[in-house]
């Protein structure tokens, strides 16, 4: 049985989806940040992925400057808000900090940074004052954490900006993709309007770049293009049945989720397909509908590229683990009605459900990449950049999942930031 | 932007933050590094004649959770070679010319005083502090407080090396005297060009109560030491409020004794420090921590308008009066914020056993959230600090600000009190509870045991 209610109301959807980092107030910060040490080359710095100076706005909050702490926090990393909410912490910062060799909690880092940076957010509290215009034009294809982190560095050092985003809304899979329960819309889209205002780059929006003559128009009128268009759509399994309604790709189904909350419909069984974090969302999510899930991974439980973490938090929303089963087909008439499993001793086992969810992977946007000449990618698909996130195209440098392939928010966030200081010292 | 640049005495430096003379600043090769790491000026850990030290040499008195509150040292002044300390003067002056670099001397004579003199001016030197105040060993040996605690004595000494000092000389003010000011008006008479307080108070910082004996312990013993750190921080600032609101004392002063963070300077400023010394936030969590000082002084005075420090040195001076001087008439009276109060009831109590019996509890049990007894409420502001949450108990203004009439005033007047008709308590508006009513109390419920 299933441990959610199916939210009717956009209420019972928050409650479901109630944040796992919720803000802090301010006594709870006080007292928060009163148990940081202060250590020494600080360990929680060297595993943040943006190396924000965390000692140091912990600190500032506890000696009462707020926004003296956002701006320590802003000065490394853009989505300072976000990322504190949506960062895997338990492998980052947090992870790192020396009270975990005490048994006593790590300092709840990632709750103290969101706590500062939404006071500098809500009060549109300004730090930057953005050099004198160079001249020089920028072209940023997606508007997710590494296009806008690089935008805001850009902008910062007098470029023109123009951001091309396929999507009505700014910020990618921060409020596309992350799990509801780790960050609101709001609380993405506000993050998102401060920068923009702060910042002033343009953001085209529902424009996609797909055509030879976008690309040739794009090269004619900026000196340089930055590529952050993320990943592509799920995967495809190769399976029989794959076609048939009610069978979603996860990042799909999330995006309609994050999207349209409890007006969208999850049926009562699920079955969910992969080991990733994605696919840990994905059942998590649908649990929290109401629905009841299973998750089949290929492999064992410890060979799940998954964090532990994830996967706990899966199971505490009631979802089931089904280890060493691969798919075989997927079975029904017209829609989904069960999904045919191989067990590691090649006997097949047949689940009765209405939906079948792939967190199975994404795509590379290849389509998109062949039309630019000499652009290369990996066997996988990645772009390849050197170290300076300049690609095989020296008009274009890349970062974020379309280089790696899919890491994390901080870690585009880091990589766009450190791409537009090339192409400051390139261009300056 | 705010511009931190410092002229102490003709003392300059880039920012107002130094080390106090202390183990920080016991070499050249720290002095350097904090100068790296951001911090202004630096008083060299104090030269003179040659001493040896024991082993375990400090106590700490932690309160909670919170390490190092206090601090205390049995430690004497450096037992480096002087030829050395004056070396690495030279170095780190040659190094970092913009830097406050300044000597911290303790000597006996009149000659050495003279000759070391002379020995740190030749080093580069940009001032020097006299170390009046260690409140152990040294005094032992006729110098430290036992000489800083003599006004005659220390103005003797200042005129000495005031003969022939080409460099400020700052005198370092012991707290270890029940009127510091005296030894303030002592170094302006001696010609001192600055003072700087506090040093450390003597004190026992805690004692084993198995082995009965205080810390540090040396070999079974110990003996007292010198107290710093946070908690000493609100004496040092009494101390630099009487010195700067001293008629006879004009000179710039520069303020020690507690200072961690941002605040804390400010605070010392507000109160007319000059400069801040730090010893004791180093000695806990080394240098690094001047980014956050610098970083948050910034940004006060930013958002305060205050282009440099001169804008609001001694800020808070004016506001600070002789009680006879306060407006009898301003009344304040506490209010719970309700939706903020988680129920600890930690106000009640405070107010009930240890103030004025103005905090009432609901009779449904099942409502923890105290309320305030108006007429009985003296606007003491205990509830207020011992609530846990932020804000959520808040001091309301009742007067209407139209009145205002000091002590000094109404007994000036002739209105002098003949009985007990204080409107704040005992009589008027203010009721207290009959004795027996103390054994009626049903609350709370496990108090009594059956
Ligand atoms: C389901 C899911 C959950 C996740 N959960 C977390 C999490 O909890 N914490 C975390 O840190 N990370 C999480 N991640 C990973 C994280 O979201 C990504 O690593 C990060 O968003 C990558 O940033 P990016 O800028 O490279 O790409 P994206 O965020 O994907 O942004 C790319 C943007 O480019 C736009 N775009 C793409 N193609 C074009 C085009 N041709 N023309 C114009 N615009 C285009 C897209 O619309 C999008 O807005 C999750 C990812 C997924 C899929
Ligand atoms: C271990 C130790 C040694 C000290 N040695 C000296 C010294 O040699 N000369 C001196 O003038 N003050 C000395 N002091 C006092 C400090 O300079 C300073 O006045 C005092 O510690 C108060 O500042 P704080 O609260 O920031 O520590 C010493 C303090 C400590 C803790
Ligand atoms: S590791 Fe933990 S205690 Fe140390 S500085 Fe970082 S957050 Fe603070
Ligand atoms: S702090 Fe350093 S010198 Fe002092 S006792 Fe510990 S190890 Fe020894
Ligand atoms: S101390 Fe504060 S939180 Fe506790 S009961 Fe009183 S008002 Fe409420």
């Amino acid at each position: 049985m299933s441990e959610y209610k199916t939210p009717q109301t956009e209420e019972e959807f928050e409650k479901n989806f109630s944040q796992i980092k919720p803000l802090m107030s301010q006594t709870e910060a006080y007292y928060e940040s009163s148990r940081c040490l202060f250590c020494y080359d600080a360990p929680c710095v060297n595993a943040c992925p943006t190396g924000i100076d965390i000692p140091l706005f912990i600190r500032q909050i506890n000696a009462k400057n707020e926004m003296g702490a956002a701006k320590t926090i802003y000065d490394s990393n853009y989505f300072g808000y976000a990322c504190g909410k949506v960062c895997p912490t338990e492998v980052l910062c947090e992870g790192a900090c020396v009270y975990n060799h005490s048994d006593v909690m790590p300092i709840a880092i990632g709750r103290l940074q969101s706590f500062a940076t939404g006071k500098a957010i809500s009060n549109d509290k300004k730090f930057y004052t953005l050099a004198n215009s160079n001249g020089k034009k920028v072209a940023i294809i997606g508007a997710g954490p590494a296009g806008i982190s690089c935008a805001c560095e850009l902008r910062l050092h007098g470029f023109e900006v123009d951001v091309f985003e396929a999507k009505e809304k700014p910020s990618g899979l921060t409020v596309h993709g992350v799990a509801p329960y780790k960050i609101t819309n709001d609380e993405a889209l506000n993050e998102m309007e401060y920068l923009q205002k702060q910042f002033g780059y343009k953001v085209h929006y529902n424009k996609t770049i797909t055509t030879k003559e976008d690309i040739a128009l794009l090269e004619k009128n900026y000196d340089t293009i930055f590529i952050a268009i993320g990943l592509g759509k799920t995967s495809d399994l190769k399976i029989k049945g794959e076609e048939l309604e009610n069978v979603f790709g996860a990042v799909e189904f999330v995006e309609q989720l994050r999207m349209n909350h409890h007006k969208i419909t999850v049926p009562k069984k699920v079955v969910v397909l992969g080991g990733g974090n994605t696919a840990m969302d994905a059942a998590s999510e649908c649990a929290r509908m109401g629905a009841e899930v299973i998750l089949a991974y290929r492999r064992s439980k410890e060979e799940m590229p998954a964090y532990n973490f994830e996967y706990e938090l899966a199971k505490t929303v009631g979802v089931a683990g089904m280890f060493n089963f691969t798919p075989v087909e997927i079975l029904g008439n017209g829609k989904v009605s069960g999904i045919k499993l191989k067990s590691a001793d090649g006997t097949e086992h047949t689940l009765n459900c209405d939906w079948v969810v792939k967190g199975t992977g994404q795509t590379k946007q290849l389509d998109l990449l062949n039309l630019i000449g000499e652009l290369k990618t990996d066997e996988k698909g990645k772009i390849i950049v050197n170290e300076i996130f300049q690609t095989t195209n020296k008009k274009y440098f890349a970062a974020g999942d379309a280089v790696s392939g899919g890491q994390e928010v901080v870690n585009a966030v880091a990589n766009g930031k450190k791409a537009a200081i090339a192409i400051v010292d390139l261009l300056k | 932007m705010a511009n931190l640049q410092t002229n102490f005495a003709g003392i300059k430096s880039p920012n107002p933050f130094w080390l106090a003379s202390a183990p920080p600043t016991n070499s050249g090769y720290q002095i350097m590094k904090a100068f790296d790491a951001g911090w202004g000026g630096a008083v060299w850990k104090t030269l003179g004649v040659p001493v040896v030290n024991v082993s375990s040499r400090y106590g700490s008195l932690n309160y909670r959770d919170t390490r190092m509150m206090g601090f205390n040292n049995i430690e004497l002044i450096t037992d480096r070679p002087l030829k050395d300390n004056l070396r690495e003067i030279e170095e780190v002056k040659k190094r970092f010319p913009n830097h406050a670099v300044i000597a911290s001397l303790m000597v006996e004579t009149k000659e050495e005083w003279h000759a070391i003199m002379r020995d740190v001016t030749n080093a580069g030197a940009d001032g020097v502090e006299l170390n009046f105040g260690c409140p152990h060993g040294m005094c032992e040996r006729g110098m430290g407080s036992a000489v800083g605690q003599e006004p005659k004595i220390l103005k003797m000494i200042v005129e000495w090396v005031k003969e022939v000092a080409t460099i400020p000389v700052i005198v370092k003010l012991t707290p270890n005297i029940s009127d510091i000011t005296r030894l303030a008006v002592a170094a302006v008479e001696g010609g001192g060009d600055a003072i700087s307080l506090i040093n450390t108070i003597q004190s026992i910082i805690g004692v084993d109560i198995d082995n009965f004996v205080p810390y540090p312990i040396v070999d079974g013993k110990s003996t007292n030491g010198g107290y710093c750190g946070p908690a000493v921080k609100p004496i040092a600032m009494n101390m630099l409020k009487n010195c700067a609101q001293h008629p006879q004392v004009k000179i710039p002063i520069s303020g020690i004794g507690g200072v961690e963070n941002w605040r804390d300077a400010v605070e010392f400023i507000l109160l007319g420090a000059s400069s801040v010394q730090v010893c004791t936030a180093v000695m806990h969590y080394g240098f690094g921590i001047i980014r956050e000082m610098i970083l948050g002084l910034e940004q006060y005075m930013d958002e305060k308008g205050f282009k440099t420090l001169d804008d609001f040195r001694g800020k808070a001076l004016p506001n600070i009066v002789h009680w006879e001087d306060l407006n009898m008439k301003y009344k304040v009276v506490a209010d719970i914020n309700e939706d903020k109060c988680i129920g600890c009831q930690l106000c009640y109590t405070a107010c009930e056993d240890g103030a004025h019996q103005a905090i009432g509890l609901s009779d449904d049990l099942l409502n923890r959230k105290p309320h305030i007894i108006e007429e009985n409420c003296v606007g003491c502001n205990l509830c207020s600090v011992v609530c846990p949450v932020e804000d959520c108990i808040t001091m309301q203004r009742k007067d209407d600000g139209k009145e205002n009439i000091t002590w000094k005033e109404r007994t000036l007047a002739g209105d002098i009190p003949e009985t007990f008709n204080d409107e704040l308590a005992g009589g008027l508006h203010h009721w207290v509870p009959e004795p027996v009513d103390a054994l009626s109390k049903k609350i709370p419920l496990h108090y009594k045991v059956k």
